[in-house]
């Protein structure tokens, strides 16, 4: 989807501002929400893709005004109500319990006992590489043109990057195809290609000189495209 | 707050606190879940993986070409099983950086947790339209000579930048050069400053 989360090339956002000796958590809600993406990315509840999709849904405003773990906190529960793993109703009910005791633990609202153990943190996304089960279309040199496409759905063509002519720089092998996973379409795994694109190609005659962007892209994404001078 | 600092929701504590009592409920978390994960990372210093096996490249060819060409193997040797890993090398003609526009990714199994302004708009944004620009304002002034390589990390391959060794490290050997590998210089932000003169 051309969402906000698109970010390439895009204006107005200012300096980068760095801070000194950051922690790494600000808050302790923050190494919350990275435990429930450790414990339930990875564990049958959702997949990688999903959660990607789930966050590019976010309210824009609220994407730009918010950091990195809200928007975690709310691919994840966008996701989770999705899934039917929680309704929507009872995080906004838990929601309204905890604001109106911002001293309890989350304990305080379990009730029973959980019906099933945890499955173990997953500290890494699950592997996408899929064994290779046919040729390539396109190898280390060819000239590529990337489709000019605008899915409402997931994709991760950036939007950069659309309807502009390329090198195949390298070949990764072959991967689940994020366009598909993200929408219950199964793996359809694709090969993937490293593309190099001069920054001229991308940015026309404002591109800073001597500069090219590489960009890891599936198959789909790709026509052959004519040699260039 | 600035645009490149997140204003954090009044709402969400409480929203944390709701999903996490949700999940506990449910079984999708265990209730040593939040502990485990800060006790890893308090004891994760960041990206000692990566600089420690930068430094080994620096005074050993032969690990050096192993990090370029197999790097599952290469980071065998410092107990990480990471098979995503492309590395990308600085020379006197070229400097690699590495952003996510759509994201957030980054090679959390060598460098550990992001800095902020790695995931925030600004850093996503201007990486990969006015590079030069961006790390002119960390300090790395790139002559146009020289070609910028940035990587957008758009699918799981995770890209890390093998630097150049700086000048007066010649006398180092390995465990002296660890120190001087910052998380900057990986990412690409930053050249690895001079080793201080000894003696």
């Amino acid at each position: 989807m051309d969402g906000v989360h698109d970010l390439g090339g895009m204006h107005g956002f200012g300096r980068v501002e760095r801070e000194a000796n950051e922690p790494v958590f600000h808050e302790p809600w923050e190494a919350t929400v990275y435990a429930i993406m450790r414990a339930s990315l990875g564990t049958g509840l959702y997949n990688l893709d999903e959660f990607r999709h789930g966050v590019e849904r976010m309210d824009p405003a609220h994407y730009l005004r918010s950091g990195y773990y809200e928007h975690w906190l709310d691919g994840i529960a966008r996701v989770l109500a999705e899934k039917g793993v929680i309704s929507a109703d009872e995080l906004a009910a838990r929601t309204e319990f905890f604001a109106a005791r911002p001293d309890a633990p989350a304990s305080a609202a379990v009730r029973g006992t959980p019906p099933v153990a945890a499955q173990p943190l997953q500290w890494y996304a699950p592997a996408s590489e899929r064994p290779t089960t046919r040729p390539p279309r396109f190898k280390v040199g060819d000239p590529v043109v990337t489709l000019n496409i605008h899915p409402t759905g997931h994709t991760r063509l950036p939007r950069y990057a659309r309807g502009k002519h390329g090198v195949v720089h390298r070949q990764h092998g072959t991967h689940v195809f994020p366009d598909a996973h993200a929408h219950g379409g199964g793996e359809q795994p694709q090969p993937l290609y490293s593309v190099r694109f001069d920054a001229r190609e991308l940015w026309g005659p404002s591109a800073e000189p001597n500069q090219h962007v590489y960009i890891d892209l599936w198959e789909p994404y790709l026509e052959p495209g004519a040699p260039r001078g | 707050m600035g645009k490149n600092h997140p204003n954090v929701d009044k709402y969400v504590v409480s929203r944390v606190r709701a999903l996490e009592s949700l999940l506990l409920e449910k079984g999708v978390l265990g209730p040593d879940a939040v502990d485990r994960v800060i006790r890893r990372y308090e004891q994760d210093t960041g990206p000692m993986v990566g600089a420690r096996a930068v430094a080994r490249a620096w005074v050993d060819g032969g690990y050096k070409r192993r990090l370029l060409d197999e790097p599952r193997a290469a980071l065998a040797d410092f107990g990480v099983d990471f098979d995503m890993l492309r590395v990308v090398e600085n020379t006197p003609a070229v400097h690699n950086v590495v952003v996510c526009t759509l994201c957030s990714c980054y090679p959390w199994a060598v460098l550990g947790l992001p800095p902020t302004w790695y995931k925030m708009p600004a850093y996503r944004s201007r990486a990969v339209i006015e590079p030069r620009k961006v790390l002119a304002e960390f300090g790395l002034v790139i002559p146009e000579s020289r070609e910028i390589r940035v990587w957008d990390s758009s699918a799981e391959l995770r890209y890390m930048v093998l630097p150049e060794r700086p000048a007066g490290a010649e006398g180092l050997g390995e465990a002296d050069l660890v120190p001087l590998i910052t998380r900057d210089a990986l990412i690409g932000v930053a050249d690895i400053a001079p080793a201080p003169r000894r003696g």
